[in-house]
């Protein structure tokens, strides 16, 4: 096991890449996800890999569809208005069923917005973000160690279904600073069978590409990739339960709000609230089934959220509506603290759940 | 330790030099003397020297930093006030640089006047737990791009290694091999360790100098169960 490091978030990220076996990175700097690529511009060129800052977001994407036609790993990142500016290319990755791994370290929006933290994308993450049928995979990490263990898994599944993940962090996620165990370094994957690395005269061309001009078999692409989704809905969900043997209140949060309502969390138990929280660590797929169950066990659940309630609608859905699902948001840059949080559990409570 | 006039701490980024700085400008505050800090980093707009601007106002230290830190506005700029700390030479200054080379920069326009006056003590932050300065060679390599970048030269070594809020006496005691390296191969003398205080008892007479840190609590720090 390698020996622990203290690292920031954006760091984490950097490092966990290169481990996992990438070497080609495509971006362009933006605030507050600025550390990934200042990280990989200092290493890639000492192993051997690619780094490139582009001429804006929409050529590092391409750059990315380029490299991961070949069957490697690439990745690019950026903060909220940069990746709006992805989102046609991630469209294009999705419909020529490339892996990619996209990193958003999400700031306030919506436009320019502002440079402090923020969960605003999850709407743009977890409904397709770009044009036409299709999902990324969203891993949202409340950790620097998720920040390094879910950059490999990202690329991992990625591989494994052929479709891009997105690292959706919020901005507090890239710059805290925490101790981490880097995960164990893997050489460089030889070509999948689907890439595009030269015939040699020896086989057919690996045709990738998004254009398909038949409805019918754009139907069934449709349809196909539709399939992987359904398989992945029900294998890859990840989530956290935390104090929720006895819960009659449920948290649901990801990030840093997660770690802000954890805190809020010990103390309302402390004061003999009975509160616990699921932490979401995908968010496409969505964990459904711990929220369903939980629906029959609890009285109400409280999402926080560094928006203005996007999550609160999949909580809705997960539980079939079952249970009142209150809000606790702040927005713009602001954080809740544990206090704010603690009042309105409490204030939950005092009403019944 | 007598104090020189000016205290610039310098360092990787994340080495820990704003937590220092802060805990510095404390400690020549108690000896009676007058204090201002000043924040240069134009790097980082995240967890800044500006979050214990009341506490510091509270105790009667000055505080200087860019007008738009922990603002929403990514336009780092430096304010008029710190050229007034380097050249009226009318109190003592504890300075914040920004961190690497690129934070160094910002420190180059005030250097003439630190460098006329010769009475400074440049301070080079070193923590053996950040991946990139986990050896001597890699620590030096960012000692050199940051002399570069100000040209200013360091006078000491500061030892700040740490794993963060969960570093235990044996994380901060396995650092001194490599402080003490690092400080030799830069033909610096190594000022001092810093360390959480709660850490103090337990590593009073194994290291010396030893500089207690009280350490600011920051925001998403977890609570124990």
């Amino acid at each position: 096991m390698q020996e622990k490091v203290l690292m920031k978030g954006n760091e984490a990220i950097a490092e966990a890449a290169i481990l996992a076996g990438c070497r080609h990175y495509f971006g362009y700097p933006i605030t507050p996800q600025t550390e990934v690529a200042a990280y990989l511009a200092k290493k890639m060129p000492k192993i051997g890999g690619t780094f490139l800052q582009a001429e804006s977001e929409i050529a590092a994407i391409n750059m990315v569809y380029g490299v991961a036609s070949t069957g490697k790993l690439a990745m690019t990142s950026s903060s909220s208005p940069g990746i709006a500016l992805k989102c046609e290319g991630i469209s294009y990755l999705a419909g020529a069923d490339l892996p990619a791994l996209i990193v958003n370290v999400q700031r306030g929006g919506p436009g320019l917005g502002g440079i402090q933290p923020s969960q605003s994308d999850y709407f743009l993450a977890t409904r397709g973000p770009g044009h036409g049928d299709f999902h990324v995979l969203v891993f949202a990490p409340a950790s620097v160690q998720e920040m390094a263990d879910l950059t490999g898994r990202a690329f991992d599944l990625a591989m494994k279904y052929r479709m891009p993940a997105m690292l959706l962090a919020d901005g507090t996620m890239g710059q805290m600073m925490e101790p981490v165990t880097l995960p164990e370094p893997r050489d460089p994957q030889a070509a999948p069978d689907w890439a595009a690395v030269g015939t040699e005269c020896k086989r057919s061309h690996h045709v990738i590409n998004s254009l398909c001009l038949d409805p019918v078999q754009l139907e069934r692409a449709n349809f196909e990739r539709f399939e992987r989704y359904a398989r992945i809905e029900e294998n890859e969900p990840m989530w956290e339960e935390f104090m929720m043997e006895d819960a009659e209140i449920c948290v649901v949060s990801t990030g840093i709000t997660a770690r802000v309502s954890r805190n809020a969390i010990v103390e309302a138990r402390r004061q003999g609230v009975k509160v616990g929280m699921i932490r979401p660590i995908t968010l496409w797929p969505f964990p459904k089934k711990p929220l369903l169950a939980a629906a029959g066990k609890v009285k109400s659940f409280l999402c926080v959220e560094l928006n203005m309630g996007q999550m609160r609608e999949d909580v809705e859905l997960a539980v079939r509506c079952q249970k009142p699902v209150e809000l606790c948001y702040r927005v713009g840059g602001m954080i809740p603290s544990p206090d704010e949080v603690l009042d309105k559990i409490k204030k939950m409570n005092e009403e019944g759940g | 330790m007598e104090a020189k006039r000016l205290t610039l701490f310098a360092g990787h980024y994340g080495s820990g030099k704003t937590n220092i700085a802060l805990n510095y400008a404390r400690h020549l505050h108690r000896q009676g003397l007058s204090v201002t800090i000043a924040d240069l980093d134009i790097v980082n707009p995240y967890f800044r020297t500006r979050d214990s601007e009341d506490a510091l106002r509270a105790e009667g230290i000055s505080l200087i930093c860019s007008p738009f830190a922990n603002s929403n506005l990514d336009a780092p700029a430096m304010p008029k006030e710190i050229y007034a700390l380097v050249s009226e030479r009318a109190e003592y200054g504890v300075l914040d640089i920004g961190g690497d080379d690129r934070g160094a920069l910002a420190l180059g326009r005030y250097v003439p006047d630190i460098l006329a006056e010769n009475n400074y003590e440049m301070l080079f932050v070193i923590n053996r737990a950040r991946p990139l300065t986990r050896t001597v060679a890699g620590t030096l390599e960012v000692m050199e791009e940051i002399v570069e970048a100000c040209a200013l030269p360091f006078t000491a070594v500061v030892n700040n290694t740490n794993l963060g809020p969960d570093t235990t006496a044996e994380d901060v005691l396995s650092g001194m091999d490599y402080a003490r390296a690092v400080a030799e191969a830069a033909g610096l003398p190594l000022k001092m360790t810093c360390a959480d205080e709660r850490l103090c008892g337990e590593l009073e007479g194994r290291i010396d100098p030893l500089f207690p840190l009280a350490i600011q609590k920051l925001y998403y720090m977890l609570e124990n169960d």
